[in-house]
């Protein structure tokens, strides 16, 4: 029998990636796709909670965040593609124009 | 009729914003015409209102019109408005009657010159400004005409901007009124603690019920209004401006240097007659200021070179008359000198104007001589201005100059100081005369010592010059005769402004009262007076004319005076180390110790320090997203681990 405390355990794996991916990688996409990795992690926890607490609230919450998670990425891409023209790089340890 | 006084100032202030809006696109004529016009216009309303007072009854001739509140603070208050009595009468129609002729004869002296309109434009500002002057019923209104002349004399003295010496100039008249401004203003907030107001009808009024004769307060009061008036009158010590200010154009050294604005302060202290009444000790000064002025200026005089430094010194003499006439109680002598002054002084430098316009600018008269024959016009009414001003009857200078020095021998003031100031008074008529007809007769007799080219081109000047000479001859020869000694039953000024001088004041000093009046004494004084000028005359004559030689010899016996009376008695040299320098020194220090190293300083090490700690902490931005995430990771789970644990 799979509990709450599995579910939650991966989605805490899941989200570490993540964060690990945002933190470590050099290329933007790989960051994006990250970004996405912890937003899935997020939204399994949605679940897991929506069932077990048999409340659906949970769940409408899960597609809200997937539509702002679709429509972030494509953004996301947008100004990648932007960023790609203008610097010809993707690498964001080369992307310092903000430094103080 | 006498309502319209409104309209007297009223005309020159339309011309003035006139000129603004349209003077540069207005062709020279129009210009030109249009000044004249307003300021002619306004001495006919002068004349209306003037007709009006004259048939009102003598004693209570006195309109005054209040135009509207200005300043309303709890009980105190000044209006805007206007006074109309003798004084301001007389002053009214020699302001703007002077003025008049002034400026038509600048339509001809300012010919081609590239700032014409510009310079219509200060005339009319200050005909306004001088009118509002004599014409306002409180102290601060007189004070806003005083200073509106002072910024057009300043503005005139520097027309010529582009001329170091015109600037500076400009600027030394500036500075200097300043410091006479400073105790005018000192007087008139003591007026307005002690009376509550600054309205000359009230302030009057009540002078005697506050004060007793001889109060401190009140010879407080009339003393700092009399260091204003030195600095506008250019008196000793302050009168080191005046002769400077002949850096601006001859038509306003005539209107403004001589005739009108710098009579400023004599018509202050006549107005406030009833003040200085009450102060005797305050009188005394006044009339040995003006005496010491009157000596002094007349010595410098005797030496200068320049026809029109010549003039101003002579100018700031005869301005010390006028007050050594106040200062013994004589007003209407001192308002009638100064009537009489400005016309035969404005005649003398529009005169001096038709030279050095004949000449194409030449000023030393070391470089001129046998004008008489090429400007017949222009020699004539100099001469007759001469002999006005030297005191020869039946001339106006002679009736004016006469009843001062009269006056003055007949003086109240304790012991001889009457005496004292009498034979100085002489001593400097005799002055007069002398250099009134050394630049006589080294300018227009002799032989021609111009550049042969300079020569060449000299003329006669247009009838646009000549006409207002012609005028004011006509004026300086009769003018006099509105004050005719001896015969005071005739006597139109002591009958205009008699009454007025006596009405509050109640003090004897005036010549005019009958209480010591001797006709013996008068005709004596009288004789001897112009026995001094004609002698002053044949000497120029002898000494200048026919024997050069002799004047060389006293020249080189003498030089040391001669040398003090050329270089001013070094005041200007003094006043230059004594507080010129120390302030420039003093200044220096605190530009560079104070403004530099001290506010600068300050300032520079804020910035610094501000600069500084921001490029410490600027490392911080390394503009890399992931540090930025980074921190905010590990932001999170401290803040997690606060609250788990």
């Amino acid at each position: 029998m799979i509990s709450l405390t599995h579910y939650l355990v991966l989605s805490a794996i899941l989200f570490t990636i993540g964060v690990t991916g945002v933190l470590m990688r050099r290329n933007v996409i790989i960051i994006l796709l990250s970004i996405e990795l912890m937003l899935t992690a997020v939204n399994l926890n949605f679940i897991a909670f929506s069932h077990y607490m048999e409340n659906p609230v949970g769940q409408v919450f899960v597609f809200f965040v997937m539509t702002v998670a679709a429509a972030e990425t494509a953004l996301g891409l947008a100004i990648v593609v932007a960023m790609f023209r203008n610097l010809e790089t993707v690498n964001v340890d080369e992307i310092n124009q903000m430094k103080g | 009729m006498t309502d319209a006084i409104v309209l007297v100032p009223l005309f020159p202030l339309i011309a003035v914003l006139a000129n603004l809006a349209f003077g540069k696109k207005m062709s020279e004529t129009a210009v030109g015409t249009m000044a004249s016009a307003a300021v002619g216009a306004s001495f006919l309303a002068s004349v209306v209102a003037v007709l009006g007072l004259i048939n009102m009854e003598p004693g209570h001739r006195l309109v005054e019109m209040v135009l509207y509140e200005w300043i309303g603070s709890g009980a105190f208050s000044v209006d805007i408005g206007f006074l109309l009595d003798p004084l301001s009468a007389v002053m009214m129609l020699v302001v703007s009657g002077v003025s008049f002729i002034i400026h038509v004869y600048s339509i001809g002296y300012m010919h081609h010159d590239d700032g014409f309109a510009r310079y219509f434009l200060y005339l009319n500002l200050f005909v306004f400004a001088m009118l509002l002057l004599v014409m306002g019923n409180s102290y601060l209104l007189l004070f806003i005409g005083w200073e509106g002349v002072g910024l057009c004399s300043y503005l005139l003295i520097g027309f010529w901007y582009k001329k170091e010496s015109a600037s500076a100039a400009g600027k030394k008249a500036f500075i200097v009124n300043r410091v006479g401004d400073f105790g005018f203003m000192l007087g008139m907030l003591f007026i307005a603690t002690q009376f509550g107001s600054l309205n000359f009808t009230k302030v009057f009024a009540d002078a005697p019920h506050i004060f007793h004769t001889g109060d401190p307060m009140v010879i407080l009061i009339t003393l700092l209004l009399f260091v204003g008036a030195c600095g506008k009158s250019a008196q000793l010590p302050l009168h080191v401006w005046l002769p400077d200010a002949m850096e601006g154009p001859t038509p306003v050294s005539a209107l403004i240097h001589a005739a009108t604005m710098v009579t400023a302060g004599v018509y202050m202290v006549s107005r406030s007659h009833v003040l200085y009444d009450l102060a005797p000790q305050t009188l005394l000064v006044v009339a040995v200021v003006g005496c010491l002025t009157a000596f002094f200026a007349g010595t410098i005089a005797l030496t200068q070179n320049d026809i029109k430094r010549v003039l101003a010194y002579s100018t700031v003499s005869q301005l010390g008359y006028m007050f050594l006439a106040a200062g013994v109680g004589a007003y209407t002598a001192a308002i009638f000198h100064l009537m009489t002054h400005a016309f035969f002084k404005a005649l003398l430098f529009l005169g001096s104007g038709s030279v050095i316009h004949a000449l194409s600018d030449e000023q030393d008269i070391r470089k001129m001589g046998g004008l008489r024959k090429i400007m017949p016009t222009t020699y004539r009414t100099f001469v007759i201005a001469s002999l006005a001003i030297s005191g020869i009857p039946p001339l106006a200078g002679f009736m004016s100059k006469d009843e001062i020095l009269y006056s003055t021998f007949n003086s109240t003031h304790p012991g001889s100081a009457g005496i004292i100031l009498w034979s100085v008074g002489v001593l400097t008529a005799f002055m007069t005369a002398f250099y009134m007809f050394r630049l006589v007769y080294l300018t227009f007799h002799g032989e021609s010592r111009m550049d042969p080219e300079v020569e060449a081109h000299a003329h006669e000047s247009p009838p646009v010059i000549t006409v207002p000479l012609v005028i004011l001859a006509f004026l300086s020869t009769f003018g006099g005769f509105l004050g005719i000694p001896v015969l005071l039953k005739y006597n139109v000024m002591h009958n205009w402004l008699g009454p007025l001088f006596e009405a509050v004041g109640g003090h004897g000093g005036d010549a005019g009262g009958a209480a010591h009046h001797s006709l013996s004494t008068e005709l004596g004084l009288m004789v001897f007076s112009v026995a001094i000028a004609t002698a002053g005359i044949l000497l120029a004559l002898n000494i200048i004319l026919k024997r050069p030689q002799v004047a060389e010899g006293l020249k080189s016996s003498f030089s040391f005076l001669y040398n003090l009376s050329l270089n001013k008695w070094w005041v200007d040299e003094l006043y230059d180390a004594v507080i010129v320098r120390p302030l420039w020194g003093i200044s220096g220090i605190f530009w560079t110790e104070f403004d530099g190293k001290g506010i600068d300083g300050t300032l520079h090490g804020i910035a610094n320090g501000a600069m500084g700690s921001g490029g410490i902490l600027s490392r911080l931005q390394t503009g890399l997203v992931q540090n930025y995430a980074l921190s905010m990771a590990g932001g999170v789970v401290l803040v997690l681990l606060w609250i788990l644990f």
